[in-house]
């Protein structure tokens, strides 16, 4: 556990910084609920009535009226958003950030197996993104009791479960690329995630664009989807985990047998 | 028993050359030294032996493990010194020295703590506000605070001050004197010629000498220093000629009986025949390709 502890040290106030950014932001949304509660009537017609975009967000399904509504679109797009770029980042820069920093040296000649250093670098990825979604769940619990609306537990706690496993998902995937880079990581990954925010983002305007729902774990992670299903689609879910386990293994596979420069 | 011992050990960056070949035998409690210039294969043979790089050829073993296979047990008897010494960003010199004893399971408080007060090195520093010497030092402890069976040493005293260097040659010669075998990378031949029992010469990732310092010394190549009026071109065997006060210094490895005749018919005011130095040994290896007379 030497090395989970001394990266949950080095990542500490990473971790405060965007834990702090995405629960003020998703607070501040919250605590305007109750002011534009009632001016969302014309403004939900307004939401619904401008065609790609509408679609896009899927404005068009739910209604900005009800807190689940207008959490799932506002909120969900802070913590999908914001929750993927600190996964994103966090994961690709553990592995290659040894030799970027020229660390890899003092690391590796300790008696410390690669696969160790890789379990217990994952292991601080997972847990800096839990300590994450929790602090973010519990600010976002806190901020609702204190606008007094009642909280639909089954919808959003599988709205957070969905943004959790999104992040676990890009955590894998970038960790495994993590393995392969020695410089410019952060790039890389605050791309992957862009790039999979944007790939579902196309997916919901057109149905030709459809299967790329299967490419990007924002697909399982649409608010608007989960608040009217009440469920999250378990094929979905089941192929991102597998992408994400993939992206471990190829971490393993890589780092175990790379030569460090 | 050998401490390292490679056979045929080969590393290639995909074409480009690495190490080539690579017999060397250190014995357990020798103090031995490795020379060679930038880009000769110093660092690569020790990063080979240390597992940081797989070698393409070749094999390795230390204290008997192999370099491959056994890695983790080497390193738990490894203390390791790099050329440059780097650490994590907005950790104290306590927390690295702390850090690097965990990573061992062991508790080396106590040997820190005397490293520390010999080599001056303040522990509640940040690593970020340390100069390159003072990390240096940190290395340094880290190194040696588990009190290793062998030291790899790869450039040990770059940046450290002269009052320190002494400091940190009589730390080793203790270690070496308890029976810790130690493995000097270097291009500073007095180091060596001062510290090391043993050496080997490494020349584009070859080794093309390895033998007691004494005996590399003792190459056929004499340091000719003569004074007074002499013209030596025609002879042979004459190197590294240079002009000295009122006379003529050169490296000398042909006939002994031609050197005097020549000498018998100039007039000469003085005249010295000396071994030649390390580094003069260095570059007799490195400008004819190495034969080890």
């Amino acid at each position: 556990m030497t090395l989970v502890k001394h990266e949950l040290k080095q990542g500490k106030m990473s971790l405060i910084v965007w834990a702090a950014s995405i629960i003020f932001l998703m607070v501040i949304c919250v605590l305007l609920f109750p002011e534009m509660k009632g001016e969302m009537d014309s403004v939900g017609d307004m939401f619904a009535s401008m065609g790609s975009f509408t679609q896009a967000f899927g404005m068009d399904r739910i209604s900005f009226g009800s807190l689940l509504g207008f959490y799932a679109v506002e909120c969900g797009n802070i913590l999908g958003l914001g929750g993927a770029f600190f996964a994103a980042f966090c994961a690709v820069t553990m592995l290659a950030k040894e030799e970027k920093d020229h660390t890899a040296e003092f690391l590796l000649t300790h008696p410390v197996s690669r696969v160790r250093v890789i379990t217990e670098k994952l292991a601080a990825v997972m847990l800096q993104i839990t300590l994450m979604n929790l602090t973010v769940l519990a600010a976002s619990l806190i901020s609702i009791a204190c606008i007094g609306e009642e909280i639909p537990w089954k919808e959003f706690l599988l709205l957070h479960l969905a943004y959790y496993i999104l992040q676990v998902e890009l955590a894998g995937i970038c960790f495994g690329v993590s393995a392969f880079l020695r410089r410019g990581s952060i790039g890389i990954g605050l791309g992957i995630a862009t790039m999979m925010y944007f790939l579902n983002l196309i997916s919901n305007i057109t149905e030709e664009a459809e299967f790329l729902k299967y490419f990007t774990p924002f697909a399982y992670a649409e608010g608007t989807d989960i608040v009217t299903d009440v469920t999250l689609d378990g094929g979905l879910v089941a192929l991102g985990l597998a992408c994400g386990v993939l992206g471990i293994v190829a971490a393993y596979w890589k780092y175990c047998k790379k030569d460090i420069k | 028993m050998d401490a390292i011992r490679t056979t045929g050990l080969t590393k290639y960056y995909g074409k480009a050359r690495g190490i080539i070949d690579l017999n060397l035998s250190v014995r357990e409690g020798e103090f031995f030294g490795f020379i060679g210039p930038n880009g000769a294969g110093k660092s690569t043979t020790i990063r080979t032996l240390l597992g940081l790089i797989k070698p393409t050829g070749g094999s390795g073993v230390i204290f008997d493990k192999d370099i491959v296979r056994e890695k983790h047990d080497i390193l738990n008897e490894v203390g390791y010194l790099p050329s440059e010494a780097v650490f994590y960003t907005g950790m104290r010199v306590r927390d690295i020295l702390k850090l690097s004893a965990e990573l061992r399971k062991k508790n080396c408080i106590k040997e820190a703590k005397n490293l520390c007060e010999r080599l001056q090195l303040d522990t509640t520093r940040k690593v970020e506000e340390l100069s390159f010497g003072n990390r240096k030092k940190v290395a340094i402890v880290c190194a040696l605070q588990h009190d290793p069976k062998l030291l790899v040493l790869d450039e040990p005293t770059s940046g450290l001050d002269p009052l320190m260097q002494r400091e940190f040659f009589s730390i080793l010669r203790e270690r070496n004197q308890e029976g810790t075998t130690i493995f000097l990378s270097s291009h500073i031949l007095s180091e060596i010629q001062r510290n090391c029992t043993r050496a080997a010469i490494v020349r584009e990732g070859r080794m093309t000498a390895c033998n007691s310092v004494e005996e590399l010394v003792k190459t056929s190549a004499k340091r000719v220093v003569v004074h007074g009026s002499v013209d030596p071109q025609e002879l042979p065997g004459i190197r590294d000629m240079q002009q000295v006060d009122n006379g003529i210094s050169f490296l000398y490895t042909g006939d002994m009986n031609a050197l005097v005749r020549m000498l018998a018919k100039n007039h000469i005011t003085d005249l010295t025949v000396t071994e030649p130095d390390l580094e003069e040994i260095f570059m007799h290896y490195y400008q004819d390709g190495g034969d080890a007379e």
